[in-house]
């Protein structure tokens, strides 16, 4: 027996009992649902906003992070007032104002293996909505082992990805991408960028997929890849088959629990915002401002792209984007002391191993890159 | 000889430097087949190819899939940002 709608939540849901499809069952349908959200980023902001106001009557959000001026130019569900506010926080009050008559679970941790299935247990759907591939295989692999859908999607710059993937009546994730793709091949949002809309277009779009698994209504993405591109405006779509040899949905399955994800992708499960060394080929800002006030000027090399160096640049740097690095090694001299920098220490710690692999010693990595620089030594340059 | 039109999506562009390219093939290449000719042509594709995602004619294609002439051949990186 479905809960009741009360007379206000009527008059709220009006436009939907208005539409058959939805109507006063659906909503019921709709109230008496629960949503896990991974991440409560760029696609998580719109997403939530969307279930909240749409009346599903559970909705659990999962995120570690706290809010960023750099978020706000996508993540529509924090604001300036919530900065520096735990993420999860933010989102469960502007929920709640947006729609007080539903619940707002929130999980203030990262979704891991050792917590993912008693997390998940609790909710009819997943909508991965996170950032990086070791969490993209776990919900996906939580998803299969459960039997719950997950309503996925992904960004890059002008491109987006959404899908269902149910493998109760569909492929999975992994029947599509069995092995993540090489440590550092794909850049996230915080190295290659993103339109800020875009994860508005993909976010919707799952939240109105999530709808319509829920309602049992339309024809939901399960079978079915679609392919945006902002900057074209299309639409493509792929159709899917459940690949036979998948490890987790096929025939033979050789998953059959959660494994090690950030050692099965080779990388952390989250941004770290820096580097945390470990190799000991890390230089600290003020320890470079130091060397470089005593009379010692290394040579500094900067591989992030050219229009990220008319944002912030240290004198005399020599600009080699990082995807050009391997080509234009000639150019650098293999017995100079040399730094390189990025925006916060990952790319340039890619291309230090690729200098190191290469037979340069004497290579160190700005720890935190330019916006460290900016943040510890030259506060006149902007963090971005 | 058979023609086939192979897309390129996402970063995929940016590495292979083209949108597009059109190529004539052997009859009865297969996906994987495509795939060492695509690396011969684009050398910087090299590390993406074995992940990424190729459809043939909008249908998802496992590397054994066998092309045919003025097949359309998309390839879909794995993206990860949220």
């Amino acid at each position: 027996m479905l809960a009741e709608l009360t007379h206000e939540e009527i008059l709220r849901y009006s436009r939907h009992l208005l539409i058959p499809e939805v109507g006063l069952d659906g909503q019921k349908r709709l109230k008496n649902s629960s949503v896990l959200l991974i991440g409560t980023g760029g696609l998580g902001s719109p997403a939530a906003l969307y279930l909240a106001a749409a009346g599903i009557g559970r909705i659990g959000l999962v995120d570690f992070d706290v809010v960023d001026p750099s978020n706000l130019q996508r993540q529509i569900i924090h604001g300036t007032s919530t900065v520096n506010h735990l993420k999860v926080e933010s989102a469960r009050s502007r929920m709640l104002d947006l729609n007080p008559d539903i619940q707002v679970e929130i999980h203030n941790q990262p979704f891991t293996s050792d917590n993912a299935f008693s997390i998940a247990a609790e909710y009819d759907l997943l909508i991965d909505g996170t950032d990086n591939f070791p969490t993209r295989y776990l919900t996906n692999d939580v998803c299969v082992l459960l039997g719950k859908p997950n309503v996925y999607g992904s960004i890059y710059r002008f491109d987006g990805q959404a899908s269902v993937f149910y493998a109760r009546k569909g492929p999975c994730y992994r029947c599509l991408f069995p092995e993540p793709p090489p440590p550092g091949l794909v850049p996230s949002c915080a190295e290659g960028g993103v339109l800020g809309v875009l994860p508005g277009t993909i976010g919707t779009i799952q939240a109105t997929e999530a709808i319509k698994v829920l309602l049992g209504i339309g024809e939901p993405l399960i079978g079915k890849l679609l392919l945006y591109n902002a900057l074209e405006m299309s639409f493509e779509y792929v159709n899917l088959q459940k690949n036979p040899n998948c490890k987790i949905c096929g025939q033979n399955p050789e998953i059959t629990q959660l494994i090690d994800y950030e050692e099965f992708c080779g990388i952390p499960g989250y941004d770290h915002n820096e580097r945390a060394g470990g190799y000991g080929w890390d230089i600290s800002a003020v320890e470079l401002s130091t060397m470089m006030a005593n009379g010692t000027i290394p040579f500094l090399l900067d591989v992030r792209e050219p229009h990220e160096l008319q944002i912030s640049a240290i004198d005399g740097a020599v600009n080699i984007p990082l995807g050009a690095l391997a080509a234009r090694l000639s150019e650098l001299d293999s017995s100079r002391e040399t730094i390189v920098i990025c925006k916060a220490g990952t790319r340039s710690a890619r291309a230090l191993e690729l200098l190191l692999s290469a037979g340069f010693k004497r290579t160190k990595n700005l720890q935190g890159g330019i916006n460290a620089w900016a943040r510890d030594v030259d506060p006149g340059l902007p963090q971005y | 000889m058979m023609n086939v039109k192979v897309l390129f999506f996402a970063n995929l562009r940016e590495r292979a430097g083209s949108r597009q390219v059109e190529l004539d093939l052997a009859p009865d290449v297969t996906v994987a087949g495509l795939k060492k000719i695509l690396l011969e042509k684009f050398p910087a594709l090299k590390d993406y190819l074995p992940t990424v995602l190729v459809a043939v004619d909008r249908e998802y294609a496992f590397d054994d899939t066998v092309l045919s002439d003025g097949a359309e051949v998309a390839l879909f990186p794995p993206v990860s940002g949220g």
